[in-house]
């Protein structure tokens, strides 16, 4: 309840005006769902930062075998345990590394492929919004054309005829994933356009270029953030999917995707279950930190969204009993 | 015996920014039949008031009693409440179009309050929805039953929502700004309306509405609220005639329909304050003209007078008398100026029609002729969908005319390339009706400013800056707000940052579109000032459009009234007020509403002062 009795102005007392960006800080910070997505996003970051003291620490590098202290006579893995701390894979390599090391090309991947497929929605759904038309109609039609190719039929048949390669995996995410957003941006541009302050802007001379960079783009700031946010697991999930089935990260480069893949292949998770629990549960716990981040951003960028009134709603309750 | 009285009615909802004060220690009773109005700026907490007497408020505090029929409504169950609105309780809204659902017939959806809360066969709702239909004026309601909500202008859709609120002959009505979305002489027929069902069924109205000048015709009681305070209350007829608080007598002074020629409008200076904080006097006082000493840290009392009027003021005998202030000199203007901006029978036509349909075509405008001379004011008058806003804006050169001629400066807009229409933009510049719509929300006040330097490549850095600086000083904004963003400022400001803008190129006409039809009449007054003084010293001209004759009768010299794509009069604006010539100037002069004149406080005595907490 300090909050309450924080902002409760003493009398007289000039009223505090927030900025907006204050104001969202201090909603995401209400938000503890937000705030333990953003600390399980800060640690992937965290390790995939010192996977290479990660690699000093243990002593293993992440390709190198260790066939005699990391299988079993037997040729099983080995578990979890004080020389591997989280187990060893089919050939005797570290999970523990391996995992810090395909972290680094998840977010990699990730990122960099979310950001790119955000700047092409952007260029295209403001052009094909601003002016209308002709212009509209062919790039919203380009638009539906691409969001129906069937995603992974196509990855398949690029990445074997061009062979698999971390670039061409990226080339493939964010030719798939610019469409959706392309399509919520020029919505909006639609309606931003009609707005007086076009208007105004243009019977002051402004021409469409600066109209769209300096009137519409800082309007446009919520739901590219957001929807780049929300981007993120999608560009992460299909990284692994295209590592599952062998068309992405070339080994024995790590990555999450081929790890899943490697413990499926020949059921070793039957026996070694930490194979498919350690990496599954980092890309689970990833892309759930990104996607309820991406709802929390939402909802505190955007007051008038049903959560933050619920959670204000609460507030008074609280206060009457001391 | 009062139908509904309130006692210490105090609402507190939470925000994001703290707790709003909405409503303050409010009491008041209502006589029944009686129509009792609630009066006051936005903000003022007029219709958070009824919103918590109505149960609507589930998210705020509220406290105090409201009693009505016998019952405590304050701590109701929703239940209970459910059934009170609508059945005992009406409402009408401000808007009539989202107010009626857009999928169902407006029959149905009366219908469908009369079987929410009575057992009745379909025939004999029908036949009591077409009754009530036919009484509030709707022309053969038995055939409109059966009509959709977009079939119906906005005057008669208001109409149904009386007839909605009217059904089940509830003992109140609460209308919150009913009239506020209409035109001038669709808003007499609604209020009249409303008026004679108030006698007919012997309902009580609750008026909430900004609109002194439709309080003082038709009300018998009312309440000034300011900032959730009540400042004043009592009979209707002695308030307007003698306000007793400085803010009342403030409101009427600056409303422009109490103009009379030669006189300037008398603002109320500053702007309402935030409704987070607790001032420890007056909440009025930082505004008032008359302040004491006293006034700023002591709450005031509650002054009680003969006639019955309340006021929570130091003052005790009353607001002081109004001082008239004279109009400063008018520019000389020259007797045959020469013109600005030529308009000469502009027609504009658009093709309607769907891909199969038959085309048709809509005439907007149907030839216009009208010439502005350089330092003149000339007023564009008319309802609605008359093309006044249409025109505007193909004399500024946004919109193309089907046919005639629009000539800025001796040039013919038509005729303009790409560059000279460039250039263009400096001679002509347009204030926009919307403060909030019409600044971009995203980008500093500085660089709102400074868009016409930027966009012409005049001024850069540091002077530019500067020449920023200056404009909001001429408009009377603080420069030191320089890189605030336009959320930051109320309503008023923002007009003023926009009519900075407009200045910024110095440029030979300036486009008003309803430049004060969104703002609160104390506010009005500053803007219409500033315009006026900015005229005076700039030498600026002015195509000033609204739908407001009083606002445009005190800024113009010559007033044109549109009705239809056509302008049907065309007069200085003296003569047209004295002598109209067309029905239609008639028709909208007999509906703008006068102020009855008003006297001296000083016949009133106080009778009784009481602490207000």
């Amino acid at each position: 309840m300090s909050g309450i009795a924080a902002n409760e102005p003493s009398a007289g007392a000039e009223v505090v005006q927030r900025g907006s960006f204050a104001l969202t800080v201090r909603r995401l910070r209400r938000d503890t769902a937000s705030m333990a997505a953003l600390c399980v996003i800060l640690a992937v970051i965290l390790l995939a930062v010192v996977a290479p003291w990660v690699a000093g620490i243990t002593g293993h590098s992440p390709i190198e075998q260790f066939r005699e202290t990391g299988l079993s006579p037997a040729g099983i893995p080995v578990g979890p345990g004080a020389e591997f701390w989280l187990g060893t894979d089919q050939l005797g390599r570290d999970v523990l590394v391996r995992l810090a090391y395909g972290a680094r090309v998840s977010l990699l991947v990730g990122v960099f492929a979310s950001m790119l497929a955000s700047l092409i929605a952007v260029v295209v759904g403001t052009t094909a919004g601003y002016f209308g038309g002709t212009v509209d109609l062919v790039l919203s039609r380009l638009t539906d054309l691409v969001m129906s190719v069937p995603f992974l039929l196509c990855a398949l048949a690029l990445v074997s005829a061009f062979g698999p390669s971390l670039m061409l995996s990226v080339a493939v995410i964010v030719f798939f994933s610019w469409a959706p957003m392309a399509r919520v941006i020029r919505g909006q541009v639609i309606s931003l356009r009609r707005q007086d302050f076009v208007l105004a802007s243009r019977s002051l001379g402004a021409g469409p270029l600066s109209i769209m960079v300096v009137d519409i783009l800082p309007n446009l700031a919520v739901p590219i953030i957001v929807y780049t946010t929300m981007q993120i697991p999608n560009s992460i999930v299909f990284e692994a999917t295209l590592s599952f089935l062998g068309m992405g990260i070339v080994p024995p480069t790590p990555s999450w995707g081929g790890m899943l893949a490697d413990a499926s292949s020949n059921s070793l998770y039957l026996v070694a279950w930490w194979l498919i629990f350690v990496p599954g549960t980092a890309l689970l716990m990833t892309t759930l930190a990104f996607n309820i981040l991406g709802d929390g951003l939402r909802d505190a960028l955007d007051p008038k969204s049903a959560r933050t009134v619920r959670r204000l709603r609460r507030r008074p309750k609280a206060g009457a009993k001391p | 015996m009062a139908i509904l009285e309130a006692k210490g009615l105090t609402v507190d909802i939470p925000t994001e920014d703290g707790t709003v004060h909405a409503v303050r220690n409010v009491s008041f009773a209502i006589r029944p039949g009686s129509l009792f109005g609630i009066a006051g700026e936005s903000g003022s907490g007029k219709s958070v008031l009824t919103q918590a007497v109505m149960g609507l408020l589930p998210n705020a505090d509220i406290s105090g009693e409201v009693w009505f029929e016998g019952r405590n409504l304050i701590g109701l169950s929703q239940e209970e409440m459910r059934r009170l609105r609508g059945g005992r309780i009406g409402m009408i809204f401000q808007d009539p179009l989202s107010s009626l659902h857009p999928f169902y017939t407006i029959g149905a959806q009366i219908a469908e309050v009369l079987h929410a809360h009575e057992t009745i066969g379909p025939a004999e709702a029908r036949a009591r929805v077409v009754d009530m239909l036919g009484k509030v004026g709707i022309p053969s309601p038995a055939e409109r039953f059966d009509d959709y909500p977009h079939q119906f202008s906005g005057g008669m859709r208001q109409r149904v929502m009386i007839a909605m609120a009217l059904i089940l002959k509830p003992a109140l009505i609460i209308a919150d700004e009913p009239t506020t979305a209409l035109d001038v002489t669709v808003q007499a027929q609604i209020v009249e309306l409303l008026d004679a069902m108030r006698r007919d069924f012997g309902t009580t109205v609750i008026l909430i509405t900004h609109d002194l000048g439709l309080l003082s015709s038709v009300a018998d009681d009312v309440m000034v609220m300011y900032a959730g305070n009540r400042l004043e209350y009592g009979r209707a007829a002695d308030v307007f005639r003698a306000p007793a608080h400085p803010y009342t007598a403030g409101l009427l002074r600056s409303t422009p329909a109490s103009y009379r020629p030669g006189t300037e409008l008398a603002p109320i200076g500053g702007r309402p304050p935030s409704l987070l904080a607790t001032p420890a006097g007056c909440v009025f006082a930082p505004r008032c003209p008359e302040a004491l000493a006293r006034c700023a840290n002591e709450r005031p009392p509650l002054r009680v007078y003969d006639d019955g009027v309340e006021s929570l003021c130091w003052l005790e005998a009353g607001a002081g008398r109004a001082r008239p202030v004279a109009a400063a000199a008018a520019a000389v203007k020259a007797a045959d100026p020469e013109p600005v901006a030529e308009i000469e029978d502009v027609c504009l036509t658009y093709q309607t029609g769907s891909f199969f349909g038959a085309k048709r075509s809509l005439e907007v405008l149907k030839g216009i002729d009208l010439t502005v001379g350089r330092g003149e004011t000339v007023g564009l008058v008319g309802e609605s969908g008359c093309g006044k806003s249409t025109l505007a804006r193909i004399v500024a050169g946004l919109v193309p005319a089907t046919s005639g001629r629009v000539r800025v400066l001796g040039k013919d807009m038509a005729s303009l390339d790409a560059r000279a229409w460039r250039k263009m933009r400096r001679e002509v510049q347009l204030v926009f009706q919307d403060p909030f719509g019409s600044l971009n929300p995203r980008r500093r006040v500085g660089a709102i400013i400074g868009d016409p330097f930027r966009l012409h490549g005049i001024a850069s850095g540091e002077e530019r800056r500067e020449k920023v600086r200056r404009l909001m000083e001429m408009v009377g904004l603080n420069p030191e707000h320089y890189n605030r963003f336009p959320a930051e400022f109320s309503g008023g400001q923002r007009q003023r940052i926009g009519i900075a803008r407009a200045l910024a190129l110095n440029p030979a006409l300036i486009i008003c579109d309803e430049p004060v039809s969104a703002l609160d009449v104390s506010i009005q007054a500053q803007v219409l000032n500033l315009l006026r003084d900015l005229q005076r010293d700039l030498g600026l001209t002015y195509l000033f459009i609204s739908h407001d004759l009083s606002v445009v009768r005190h800024v113009c010299d010559r007033i044109a009234v549109m009705q239809g794509g056509r302008i049907v009069e065309l007069e200085t604006a003296e003569r047209l007020f004295a002598d109209p010539q067309h029905a239609y100037t008639r028709t909208l002069l007999s509906a703008s509403r006068t102020l009855p004149a008003f006297a001296d406080g000083g016949a009133r005595m106080l009778v009784e002062t009481r602490s207000a907490s």
